[in-house]
C-alpha cells in the first residue's frame, strides 16, 4: 500500500490513479485530459475527484473544474523541473483549497520546504525517501524572505502581501 | 550599506547548516551526483578543471571593509591566496576544497554574506552602477532597491528551479553602466517630473551563444508594483521557458520566439491576475530601506585641483581612474585589476587587506566591485587623491588604464574554467606587453575590450568595442574578433570581422585594428563611433590583408 506525507501525517494514501484498482467510493485521480471524458459504461462513481497534471499542462485550465476536484497532483520529475512550483502557485490563487500532492522522483526532503511554500500540503515521497527527516525538513527554516503557503512553521517573513 | 537584521541573519546561518547537511550526505553516499549539484550551484558552488570552485555573492558590488578582511583571511585559509573579481560583481575562488566549503559559507555568515544563488538556473545576483549613489547624474540610488529584490528573490520557492539562470540590473542614473540591456530583466529607474518614482522594465536581454539585446516591455512601472512586476515575468517565462536544450532555455529565446507584442500581453494578463498577491512595496519598507542606503557623513570641503604641481604619472591616473563625485571636494577613484602581468580582475590576499585599510581610512569603510573587474573606493577627498596614489602604487592598484585598452574583461578561461574552449590569461598578458606605453594607450582613447574563454560569454565579448572569442579548432586555442559592439549608452552586438586568429597573432591583430582606427578617426573621435561610421570593412581588410607574424 502506499503511503504519504499529509500535513505532518504518514498516512495510507486513500487516492487510487485511473488504472489502479478502485472501488466505487474510492477517491480516483485522472489526468488531465481525463476530466472531461464520458464515464465508462454507465459506470457511476460517488467517490471523490482529483486531477494529475503534467509539468506542462496549464492549471488555468483547472479553474472551471476546480469546484468539482478535491486533489490536484503535480509533478516533480527531478531536481531540475521547476514547473510544479508554479502550478502549485496558480492552483492555490484559483482559490483551490483540497489537497496539492507534489509527486515524482523529486519530492525528496531537499525540495519540500519550496514545494510546501507553494502549497503543497502532501507529498508522496520518493521511492527510498525516508518519512521521518522529510518532516524535519519542513521544518528547517525558522525565516523566510516570502510571504507564502503555512504548511512549513515559518516564524517570521519579510514581505508580507 | 545594508545591515542584516534578526531575520536576515537567522536565515543564513540556516541556509549554511542545510547544505553541511548535503554536503556530508553526498560525501557519504546517500546523495546523488546529479542531485547535490542542483543544490551545490544553488550555493555558488562549481566543479572546475582543477578543483571546486566557489562564487561569492557580492550583492550589487557593495563590500564593507570588515567583509574585505573576513575575504581576505578565507582566500588566505582555504584557498591560494587570489580571489577573482567577476562580471556580476562577485568574487570567486579558485582552489577551496569541497570538505570545506560548509566552513568557509558559515565564515561568509559571520560578516552577513553568503554564496546563495551565485550560480544555478535561479535568480543570479542583482548587480548595479558601480558608481551608485555619487556619480553626477544619478536620478535616484538604486541600491535600495537592489537590495529589495535580492532578498524578495533569495530562495524564492516559485523562481529557484527556473529552465536557466535569471539576471536582473538595475539602473539609477541618465547613462545606464550596469548594462540593463544584456539582461534578462533590466529595470531602469525613472522619476519624471510631478510623477511617483518607477521603472521602465526591458526583458529578454543576454549574452551566452545566441546574444539578443532586451526589449523594452513597459515604460513605466510604479515602484510599488515592483515584485508583482517581476513575480509576473517570471511565472509567465517559468511556466513557458524552453527545458529540452539548456541552449534555448533563456528567456530571451522565450522573448524571441513569441515576440516582444505577445511576451508583453502575457506578462501584462498575469501581473493583472497575480498582482493582489504579490507583495506589494510600501513606503514604509522603502524608506526603511532607504536609510540603510544613507549618505556617509561628508565633510564641507570645496572642489580643488589636485594636479597642481603634481608629475605626469599622476595626472594621468588622475584623468583615467577617478570621476566626478556629486558632493563637491570628493572623487570616486578606481582601483586597477589590470596590472601588466596580472590576471585580469584578480587580487590578492595581502591586497584585499590593505585595500580595507584604505577604505577605512580615506572612503567611509567601503569598496565596491566593478562588473569590469576593477574596485572602486567611492568617496576619497581630493585632498587625499595624491596620498592615494602612492599607496596604490605600492600595491600595483595605479595602473592608471581604466576605460582604455588594457582595462579588459576576460573570464578566467581555459586555466581554470572547466567549460572553457581556449585560454585568455596568456592573450591577456600578450596584449598588455604590446600595448605596455601609456601614451599609445591613452592616445587611442576609451576603447572597451572583452574577451571570453567560450561561446557562453562570461566575459562579454559581444558588447566589448573589441570582443575576443577562444574557440577550439582541431585541438588548438584561436580566436574570433568582433567589432563594435557596446554595453552601455547605444548598446549593440559586435559583429565577427573574419575568420579566427591563432592565439600567437591576437596582439598583433589588435595593434593592426587599432591602426585603422587611428587613420581614419576624426578629430576627437571615440574608437567605437569611428567603427560605427566607416562600418567594419576597413578594419577587415588591413588586418587580413597579409599574412601576421607570430607576435
Amino acid at each position: 500500500m502506499r503511503r504519504i506525507l499529509r500535513q505532518r501525517e504518514w498516512i495510507l494514501d486513500p487516492w487510487r490513479y485511473a488504472g489502479e484498482p478502485a472501488s466505487e467510493t474510492d477517491g480516483l485521480i485522472v489526468p488531465l485530459a481525463g476530466l472531461h471524458a464520458p464515464p465508462e459504461h454507465g459506470l457511476r462513481r460517488s467517490g471523490a475527484l482529483g486531477v494529475r497534471l503534467a509539468p506542462a499542462d496549464d492549471p488555468e485550465q483547472l479553474r472551471a473544474d476546480l469546484p468539482r476536484l478535491s486533489l490536484v497532483a503535480l509533478e516533480f520529475p527531478n531536481f531540475s523541473d521547476g514547473r510544479g512550483f508554479t502550478q502549485a502557485t496558480i492552483v492555490r490563487r484559483l482559490g483551490f483549497a483540497g489537497e496539492v500532492r507534489a509527486v515524482g522522483a523529486g519530492v525528496k526532503r531537499d525540495l519540500l520546504f519550496l514545494m510546501a511554500r507553494c502549497g503543497c500540503d502532501a507529498f508522496e515521497l520518493a521511492e527510498g525517501e525516508d518519512p521521518q527527516s522529510a518532516l524535519q525538513a519542513l521544518g528547517r527554516y525558522s525565516v523566510a524572505y516570502q510571504k507564502a503557503a503555512p504548511l512549513p512553521a515559518v516564524e517570521r517573513v519579510r514581505f508580507g502581501a | 550599506m545594508y545591515r542584516y537584521d534578526a531575520l536576515d541573519q537567522a536565515f543564513v546561518e540556516q541556509r549554511v547548516a542545510e547544505f553541511r547537511d548535503q554536503t556530508h550526505r553526498f560525501l557519504a553516499g546517500s546523495l546523488s551526483e546529479d542531485e547535490f549539484k542542483a543544490l551545490r550551484l544553488r550555493n555558488g558552488l562549481y566543479i572546475q578543471r582543477h578543483a571546486p570552485m566557489l562564487r561569492i555573492a557580492i550583492p550589487y558590488g557593495l563590500l564593507g571593509s570588515r567583509q574585505l578582511r573576513a575575504l581576505a583571511s578565507i582566500t588566505r585559509r582555504y584557498d591560494r591566496g587570489i580571489g577573482h573579481v567577476t562580471t556580476r560583481q562577485n568574487l570567486q575562488l579558485n582552489w577551496p576544497k569541497l570538505p570545506d566549503v560548509p566552513d568557509i559559507l558559515a565564515e561568509l555568515a559571520q560578516v552577513q554574506m553568503h554564496a546563495i544563488q551565485t550560480s544555478g538556473n535561479c535568480v543570479r545576483n542583482v548587480t548595479t552602477d558601480h558608481l551608485a549613489g555619487v556619480a553626477p547624474d544619478e536620478i535616484e540610488d538604486p541600491r535600495p532597491y537592489c537590495e529589495l529584490i535580492r532578498q524578495w528573490a533569495t530562495l524564492n520557492p516559485e523562481f529557484t528551479y527556473l529552465p536557466r539562470k535569471f539576471k536582473i540590473a538595475v539602473s539609477g542614473s541618465s547613462e545606464d553602466r550596469a548594462l540593463i540591456q544584456a539582461h534578462d530583466i533590466g529595470l531602469r529607474i525613472r522619476r519624471d517630473a510631478g510623477e511617483p518614482l518607477g521603472f521602465e522594465v526591458w526583458v529578454g536581454g543576454g549574452l551566452g551563444r545566441q546574444p539578443i539585446l532586451a526589449q523594452r516591455v513597459r515604460e513605466f512601472l510604479p515602484a510599488e508594483e515592483l515584485f508583482a512586476y517581476l513575480e509576473a515575468v517570471l511565472r509567465v517565462y517559468n511556466r513557458l521557458g524552453r527545458r529540452d536544450n539548456i541552449h534555448k532555455a533563456r528567456i530571451k529565446i522565450l522573448v524571441k520566439t513569441l515576440g516582444v507584442e505577445r511576451i508583453r500581453e502575457m506578462i501584462e494578463q498575469e501581473w493583472r491576475s497575480g498582482r493582489e498577491r504579490s507583495p506589494r512595496l510600501t513606503p514604509e519598507q522603502l524608506a526603511r530601506m532607504h536609510a540603510h542606503f544613507e549618505p556617509p557623513p561628508y565633510e564641507t570641503r570645496s572642489d580643488m585641483d589636485p594636479t597642481c604641481g603634481r608629475e605626469a604619472p599622476f595626472l594621468a591616473w588622475y584623468r583615467y581612474n577617478t570621476r566626478a563625485h556629486r558632493v563637491s571636494g570628493y572623487r570616486a577613484v578606481f582601483l586597477s585589476l589590470k596590472a601588466h602581468g596580472r590576471n585580469p580582475g584578480d587580487m590578492t590576499a595581502g591586497q584585499m587587506e590593505a585595500v580595507a585599510d584604505l577604505a577605512d581610512e580615506l572612503s567611509f569603510g567601503e569598496v565596491r566591485t566593478t562588473h569590469d573587474q576593477n574596485l572602486v573606493l567611492a568617496d576619497v577627498p581630493q585632498t587625499e587623491l595624491y596620498r592615494l596614489w602612492t599607496r596604490l602604487r605600492e600595491l600595483e592598484l595605479a595602473t592608471a588604464n581604466i576605460g582604455t585598452l588594457t582595462d579588459m574583461i576576460a573570464c578566467p578561461g581555459l586555466d581554470f574554467c572547466a567549460l572553457a574552449n581556449a585560454g585568455t590569461l596568456s592573450v591577456a598578458r600578450a596584449i598588455q606587453a604590446r600595448f605596455d606605453d601609456l601614451d599609445y594607450l591613452y592616445d587611442l582613447g576609451p576603447i572597451e575590450l572583452k574577451m571570453s574563454g567560450c561561446m557562453n560569454a562570461c566575459g562579454h565579448h559581444h558588447i566589448g568595442h573589441i570582443g575576443i572569442l577562444g574557440v577550439d579548432k582541431h585541438g588548438e586555442e584561436w580566436y574570433q574578433i568582433t567589432l563594435g559592439g557596446a554595453g552601455s549608452g547605444r548598446a549593440g552586438l559586435g559583429e565577427v570581422i573574419g575568420p579566427s586568429v591563432p592565439q600567437a597573432q591576437v596582439a598583433a591583430t589588435l595593434e593592426r585594428i587599432v591602426e585603422v582606427y587611428r587613420d581614419e578617426r576624426a578629430d576627437g573621435e571615440y574608437f567605437i563611433d569611428t567603427v560605427r561610421r566607416i562600418g567594419i570593412e576597413p578594419f577587415k581588410e588591413r588586418v587580413y590583408a597579409t599574412d601576421l607574424a607570430a607576435a
